[in-house]
């Protein structure tokens, strides 16, 4: 009965926010790309799968299965990630609290030595577990680090220009993300180096509807100077299923729940 | 002999590996992938091979400081209420010229109720926030490993343990009880040489250390206790500990073997972010409570010990983490009436620092990575350049130095310095 009830919402919302679309202004648009983006559901699970592509056509692979659980929608999140491929990083554990006024707190978990690891947050823009996703593209950028700018748009899809408050905190000039007026999900990213000149491209190569809710289950990222690019298969995606808030505790590092091994 | 152990070594080095590459295709579908679909059984493992060499002279140990195959399995099984875990290594060693087995894991973990973890069997503990440097960590350890260049997951041994986790609100209580004493792998001369205080040189295969251990189940056992709470991004959390120093810090004067007195440690630590970093503090007294006050003189005497760290990102890719550890003698002046004539005493107060630089490079296959311990009060210390590089997600190849330095012989890392070593390994993942 529940569920019926937010998908007709989600059904409701989806049939009006066309309509209302028009008036929003950026930071409306922006706000509801991130809500879009990275707080689906109060919280939610997927199996990734990376393929990391090198200049050379080399192929690597990282398989994890990551559960997510908001506090606050915009706000405060947790993340777990739990490794499962390749082998040497297997039952490896990632966990962030997100916070949005103060850096994130971040843990690995390393089952050889028995090891809880606090991990420093300073920079978000490295890249996550050596594929050309960074930090940033996975639990999303702080609204307030940059300024935006409504470029463009047409019947399908706002163009929002960022441009970065703080400039040497990052490798970009600025980034164009093209968002879907209809889902709100950011389909591409284009970011520019400190010559204006394009480099690095983030999309959602396939959405898909889960439980009522547009899901990106396929993005890209590619490194035009390095020419590498990886690419990320969602599956498995679940929203709302009830994860408790002290699964995203060291008690949890040291012994996985069972949502984060199936 | 040698050579022959050394031939056989290399082929079976070559067999593991090759072994290993099999096993991962059959009918597109991998062992491991079949053990899982099939069974529901966690397959990991590796094989590798080490190999080592001293770059400095020790008349009493071989040139070559390492030189193993090693391949190591792990099994895992999910049951609905508990979980099942089998870790072991199967070892060729050409400088003991041994076969050798050793479980790291096998144990069973269950949570009787909302507020409690057991884990009963063999298995790797670790806490505290020390960065190679263990204050409330009583866990056994093999710095032997450690210093020839194996992996650092071998820089923790397993121990035989029960393990409860009681989650009560916002506090966190972990008792990790050990029946029968086990120590840490200690440098015995076997191996690594090092200084003996009675023969006033370094020693090595001429005068392994003989050592008596506490050995009686239920009688020479350890209890290690952690109370743990959050407030806001800090953790604290305070330590104690029941059992013997982890290493022979005695001598039985009867028969002259080196023995492990008992110990008690009381502690506590905090972490945090600080200054875009992570912030460290641990402190602990070691109350060696057979020492006397410090005046006996075949005990360790008892000891303050002090740490403060920061690790933070210093460019990109780049971390650096720097402590500085304090190790202070407890009744000093007790103690130092104890030291023989001719013998060295040591300094009231040993103070250390260490440096950890980290740097990834080509998308975070290659590490470099250096890690320093350097004491201005004994003028001594321990250096370990590395690099690992994943060729592929399966394949790795690593390598380092360890090179040990002191002005005098007797110090706490000056006593190694004839362990000055090289070393490489290949390892193939599964």
């Amino acid at each position: 009965m529940k569920k019926t009830i937010i998908t007709v919402c989600s059904l409701f919302a989806l049939l009006t926010t066309p309509v209302m679309a028009e008036n929003l202004n950026v930071e409306e648009i922006a706000n509801k790309a991130n809500l879009a983006a990275y707080y689906a559901g109060n919280d939610g699970k997927a199996t990734v799968n990376m393929t990391i592509t090198d200049s050379q056509g080399r192929e690597r692979t990282r398989e994890f299965i990551i559960l997510r659980k908001d506090i606050q929608d915009g706000g405060k999140q947790l993340f777990y990630v739990y490794f499962k491929k390749p082998s040497d990083v297997s039952k490896m554990v990632f966990m962030v609290h997100k916070n949005v006024t103060s850096d994130d707190d971040r843990w690995m978990y390393l089952p050889a030595l028995d090891l809880v690891k606090r991990i420093a947050a300073s920079d978000k823009r490295t890249s996550f577990v050596g594929s050309n996703f960074m930090y940033e593209d996975v639990s999303g950028r702080n609204l307030s680090e940059d300024t935006r700018e409504l470029v463009g748009s047409n019947n399908t899809h706002y163009l929002i220009k960022n441009t970065p408050k703080k400039p040497d905190d990052v490798e970009f000039s600025s980034y164009t993300v093209q968002i879907d007026k209809k889902t709100f999900l950011p389909v591409k990213a284009v970011y520019l180096d400190k010559n204006g000149k394009e480099y690095r491209i983030v999309e959602a190569t396939k959405v898909e509807d889960i439980d009522g809710i547009p899901t990106v289950i396929e993005s890209k990222v590619t490194d035009l100077a390095a020419r590498s690019h990886t690419v990320s298969k969602f599956s498995k995606v679940k929203y709302n299923i009830g994860l408790k808030e002290n699964i995203f505790t060291e008690r949890y590092l040291r012994r996985p729940p069972r949502e984060a091994r199936r | 002999m040698k050579k022959t152990a050394l031939l056989a070594l290399l082929a079976l080095s070559a067999l593991l590996a090759s072994n290993a590459g099999s096993a991962v295709a059959e009918e597109g579908k991998s062992l491991t992938d079949r053990l899982y679909d099939d069974y529901g059984i966690e397959m990991l493992g590796f094989a590798e091979t080490r190999w080592g060499a001293r770059l400095v002279d020790d008349e009493n140990e071989d040139t070559l400081s390492i030189g193993e195959a090693r391949a190591q399995l792990e099994l895992t099984r999910f049951f609905d209420s508990f979980t099942l875990q089998f870790k072991g290594d199967l070892l060729a060693d050409a400088v003991t010229e041994e076969l050798d087995a050793d479980i790291r894991g096998l144990n069973v973990a269950f949570r009787p109720s909302d507020v409690l973890d057991v884990k009963i069997g063999r298995m790797v503990s670790t806490w505290g926030t020390g960065d190679l440097v263990f204050i409330n960590d009583m866990f056994p350890k093999d710095w032997q490993s450690f210093f020839t260049g194996r992996d650092d997951e071998y820089l923790k041994q397993a121990s035989n343990s029960l393990r409860i986790g009681f989650f009560l609100g916002e506090y966190t209580i972990d008792v990790v009880y050990t029946p029968r004493f086990q120590g840490s792998e200690f440098v015995s001369g076997e191996r690594l040489s090092y200084f003996h205080p009675g023969a006033g040189q370094i020693v090595g295969q001429n005068m392994i250390m003989a050592d008596d251990k506490p050995d009686e189940y239920f009688k020479d056992d350890e209890t290690s206790v952690r109370l743990s709470k959050r407030f806001g991004g800090v953790e604290t959390a305070l330590y104690a500990y029941t059992g013997f120093w982890q290493e022979p810090e005695g001598m039985d004067a009867g028969t002259g073997k080196a023995v492990y007195p008992r110990l008690n440690v009381w502690g506590a630590s905090a972490r945090s972010p600080l200054l875009g970093g992570i912030g460290n503090i641990e402190i602990g007294y070691y109350d060696s409570f057979d020492d006397d006050d410090g005046l006996n003189p075949f005990v360790r005497p008892s000891e303050y010990r002090l740490l403060v760290g920061f690790e933070r990102e210093l460019a990109h890719e780049l971390t650096g983490g720097f402590q500085y550890y304090l190790e202070a003698i407890d009744a000093y002046d007790n103690y130092e009436q104890t030291v023989a004539p001719g013998m060295e005493a040591r300094d009231e107060y040993r103070q250390m620092l260490t440096m950890r630089l980290t740097k990834l490079m080509m998308q975070q296959t290659l590490t470099l990575s250096l890690f320093a311990y350097y004491s201005p009060t004994d003028n001594d210390g321990y250096i370990r350049p590395k690099f690992k590089y994943k060729i592929t997600d399966n394949w790795q190849v690593d390598g380092g130095f360890n090179l040990f330095f002191g002005e005098d012989e007797h110090t706490f890392w000056g006593r190694f310095q004839d362990n000055t070593n090289a070393f490489v390994g290949v390892r193939y993942s599964f």
